[in-house]
C-alpha cells in the first residue's frame, strides 16, 4: 500500500466520522415525488411543494422534489429519494398508491407519506396516509353556489366516479340543498381528467338546460368548464386551488384543499419526533386543510359571507354531518327540513 | 329532439373535430409523400404551447395561431431530416418527436412563465373570434381540407407529391426531385399539426397545460387511416369521431342513466372499430410508405 492510498484511506475515515457525528443533530431531510402534473401545476403538486418550502423556512428542514413525467416514473423517483437518505418521502396523489406500497415493503425502515390515499387497515407501519375532508370545503362552496344561482339549477362535473371525487360531489350537493332544498343539481362525469373539450361540451349542455353555477372536480377537464362559463358569462366554482385567476369575473369561489397546510402539519409533528405510521390522518376545516378560496370575499355579497362564516363554525363544531358518498347523501337529504 | 339539442350536437361535433381535422390533414400530407408521421401528437403539443405563448405575449390570437403552426413545423423539420436525409426509422423518429414536443413545451413554458408548467389564461378579447357561435378555426379547418383536396387532385404539386410516396424510383426517373416533395409533405404536416394544437389552446380553451394534448394526435392518425389517406374522407372521419363524442356527452346528460358513464365513454372507440372492420375492405396506404 502506497503512502498516497494510506492517506486517502485516512481522509475518508476521518470524513466518515465527521459526517456521522454531524448527522446526529442534522436537520430533517424530506423529499417529495410529484405526480404527472409536475411541481408547478398550479394545483396540488404546487401546493404540496409550497408546504414543504414553508417547513424549510420555518423549521429549517432540507427539502427536495422529484418530478414524474408519466405514471411509470413513480418507482424510480421514490428510489432516488430513498438513495438520497431522506427521513420522510412524500408521494403526492392517489395515483402513487401502489408504488408507495411496494417501496414501503421493500424498505421497512424508511418513512413514507401519501396525499389523498388511505390504505385502511392495510397501511404499513412506516406509511402515513393523509386524507382531506374535501366534502367540508365543497359543502361551503355548494351553499354559496345555491345562494348565488338565479335560475335554481346548478351543475356538477366530475372527472370519474371514484371516492375522492364523490367527496366533492356529495359535499357540494349537500351544501346546495342546505341553502335551498328545492334546488336542481345536474350531475355528469367526464370519465377523464384531461379532456378539456369534453368538459366544455358538458358545461355547455348543462347551461343549455338552465344551470347557471357549475362546479367541477375534474382536473384539466375543468379548464373547459371554466372556459364555457366565461364565454356564456355564467358562474363557476373552482377546485383544489383558488381558480379565480382563470376567469376573474366568473369563478365565484373555489373548494380548496390546503395540501400545503396538511404537509406542514405532518412534517412539524415529525420534527418533534411524532410519526403516525400505519394510520390515515383526516384533515378538515378545523385543521385549515380544506377551505373556500380567499378571492370569494370579492365575488359574493357580504351578507352571504357572514352566513358562510357561521356555517363554518357549525361544521367545525361537528353540528352538521356532511356526506361524502351517495348513501350518506341520501340519508342526509331525509334530515333536511 | 328539440332544436336546442340538435344545435348542441352539431356545435359540439364541430368543436371536438376541429383540432383532429387539422392534425389528420397533416398526417395525410406527410404520408402521401411517403413519410410515416406518428410524431403528430408531439407537434400538436409544442404548437399548442407556442400558440398560447405568442397570443399572450403579443395579445394577438391570429399571430399565436400561425406561431403554433411554425412551432409544429420546426419539430417536423427534425423528423424530415432524420427520416429523409439520414433515412432513419420513421416510427422511431416519430416517437422521439412525441417526447421532444412535450419536453420542449414544458421547458419553454418554465422559462417564459416563471417556472409554471401552465400558461396564464387569455381574455375573451384576445382569443380567436367566433363566427355563428363557432370559433373561426372551425372554418379554417374546412377551408384547408378543400385546399388540400385541390392540391392532390388538381395540381402538379399534389401529383408529384403523391408519386414520391407511391413510386419514388419512377418519380426520380421522371425527373421529379423526390426528396424536395418529401420535405414539403413533412413540413406542411408539422405546420398543420401545430395549428391543430393551437386550435385547442387558444380557441377551445384559453391556456396550455402539459395534459392538454393527450391522445388527439393518435386519434387524428387513426382518422387519417379511416379516411383512406384522402382529405375529404379524413374530414368525415374526424367529424364522425367528434359526433360520437358529442353523443357521449348528450346521452350522459340524460336524467336517468341508461348505461354507466364509464361504458359510455368507450363509445367513440367502439364505433370506430366497428366501422373500420365492416367497411374497410382494403387499406390504401401509399405503397412506398416508410421506405
Amino acid at each position: 500500500m502506497s503512502l498516497k492510498n494510506v492517506s486517502l484511506l485516512l481522509v475518508s475515515f476521518f470524513m466518515c466520522t465527521v459526517f456521522s457525528q454531524t448527522s446526529f443533530a442534522a436537520p430533517l431531510k424530506i423529499g417529495m415525488v410529484t405526480d404527472v402534473g409536475g411541481v408547478n401545476d398550479q394545483s396540488f403538486n404546487q401546493s404540496a411543494w409550497e408546504g414543504l418550502q414553508r417547513t424549510k423556512k420555518e423549521l429549517g428542514i432540507k427539502v427536495s422534489y422529484q418530478e414524474s413525467k408519466q405514471d411509470a416514473d413513480y418507482p424510480a423517483n421514490l428510489e432516488t429519494l430513498y438513495d438520497a437518505k431522506n427521513d420522510l418521502i412524500w408521494g403526492i396523489g392517489f395515483k402513487m398508491a401502489d408504488a408507495i406500497m411496494i417501496a414501503a415493503k421493500q424498505n421497512p425502515k424508511q418513512k413514507y407519506a401519501i396525499i389523498d390515499y388511505s390504505y385502511g387497515d392495510k397501511t404499513p407501519p412506516n406509511v402515513v396516509g393523509v386524507m382531506f375532508k374535501a366534502e367540508e370545503g365543497a359543502f361551503l362552496a355548494g351553499y354559496i353556489a345555491s345562494k348565488m344561482s338565479k335560475s335554481g339549477t346548478l351543475g356538477f362535473i366530475g372527472g370519474m366516479s371514484v371516492p375522492i371525487i364523490h367527496s366533492f360531489q356529495y359535499g357540494f350537493m349537500a351544501g346546495a340543498k342546505y341553502a335551498n332544498k328545492k334546488i336542481t343539481i345536474l350531475e355528469q362525469h367526464a370519465e377523464s381528467f384531461t379532456d378539456a373539450a369534453k368538459g366544455k361540451a358538458i358545461a355547455n349542455q348543462m347551461m343549455g338546460k338552465g344551470a347557471d353555477v357549475l362546479f367541477h372536480a375534474a382536473g384539466a377537464v375543468g379548464d373547459g368548464v371554466i372556459e364555457a362559463v366565461k364565454e356564456k358569462d355564467k358562474m363557476a366554482v373552482g377546485v383544489d386551488r383558488d381558480q379565480n385567476y382563470m376567469a376573474p369575473k366568473n369563478v365565484i369561489t373555489s373548494s380548496m384543499k390546503r395540501i400545503d397546510n396538511a404537509i406542514f402539519n405532518v412534517v412539524s409533528e415529525l420534527n418533534k419526533g411524532v410519526f403516525k405510521g400505519g394510520k390515515t390522518i383526516e384533515y378538515g376545516l378545523k385543521d385549515g386543510a380544506v377551505d373556500i378560496a380567499p378571492t370569494t370575499t370579492k365575488m359574493i355579497p357580504s351578507v352571504l359571507l357572514e352566513d358562510v362564516a357561521k356555517l363554518k363554525k357549525e361544521i367545525v363544531a361537528g353540528k352538521i354531518k356532511i356526506p361524502n358518498n351517495q348513501k350518506a347523501y341520501n340519508s342526509y337529504l331525509k334530515t333536511l327540513k | 329532439m328539440s332544436t336546442i339539442q340538435i344545435i348542441f350536437l352539431f356545435s359540439t361535433t364541430l368543436m371536438y373535430s376541429t383540432p383532429l381535422i387539422f392534425t389528420a390533414l397533416g398526417g395525410v400530407m406527410s404520408e402521401k409523400s411517403g413519410v410515416i408521421n406518428i410524431g403528430l401528437e408531439g407537434m400538436m403539443t409544442f404548437g399548442a404551447f407556442a400558440a398560447s405563448w405568442a397570443a399572450i405575449t403579443y395579445s394577438n390570437p391570429w399571430l399565436g395561431f400561425i406561431v403554433g403552426g411554425v412551432a409544429g413545423m420546426l419539430l417536423a423539420l427534425l423528423h424530415a431530416i432524420a427520416s429523409i436525409k439520414f433515412k432513419a426509422n420513421q416510427v422511431v423518429s416519430g416517437m422521439a418527436i412525441n417526447f421532444l414536443g412535450l419536453g420542449l413545451a414544458i421547458f419553454f413554458c418554465r422559462i417564459f412563465f416563471e417556472g409554471a408548467s401552465m400558461t396564464p389564461p387569455l381574455d375573451l378579447e384576445t382569443k380567436i373570434p367566433q363566427i355563428f357561435g363557432q370559433y373561426a378555426t372551425v372554418y379554417v379547418a374546412f377551408f384547408l381540407t378543400a385546399l388540400i383536396w385541390f392540391i392532390f387532385n388538381k395540381s402538379s404539386l399534389g401529383l408529384r407529391l403523391i408519386s414520391s410516396g407511391e413510386h419514388p424510383k419512377g418519380a426520380v426517373a421522371a425527373g421529379i426531385k423526390v426528396n424536395r416533395y418529401k420535405y414539403f409533405g413533412v413540413l406542411s404536416s408539422g405546420f398543420l399539426a401545430g395549428l391543430g394544437g393551437a386550435s385547442l389552446s387558444i380557441a377551445i380553451v384559453s391556456n396550455f397545460r402539459p395534459t392538454l394534448i393527450s391522445g388527439q394526435g393518435f386519434i387524428a392518425l387513426a382518422a387519417m387511416i379511416f379516411g383512406k389517406w384522402n382529405p375529404i374522407g379524413t374530414l368525415f372521419a374526424c367529424l364522425f369521431f367528434g359526433f360520437s363524442q358529442a353523443l357521449v356527452v348528450f346521452i350522459g346528460g340524460f336524467e336517468t342513466q341508461i348505461i354507466s358513464s364509464q361504458l359510455l365513454a368507450t363509445l367513440p372507440y367502439i364505433l370506430t372499430l366497428i366501422i373500420l372492420v365492416s367497411f374497410m375492405k382494403k387499406t390504401t396506404a401509399p405503397s412506398a410508405l416508410g421506405q
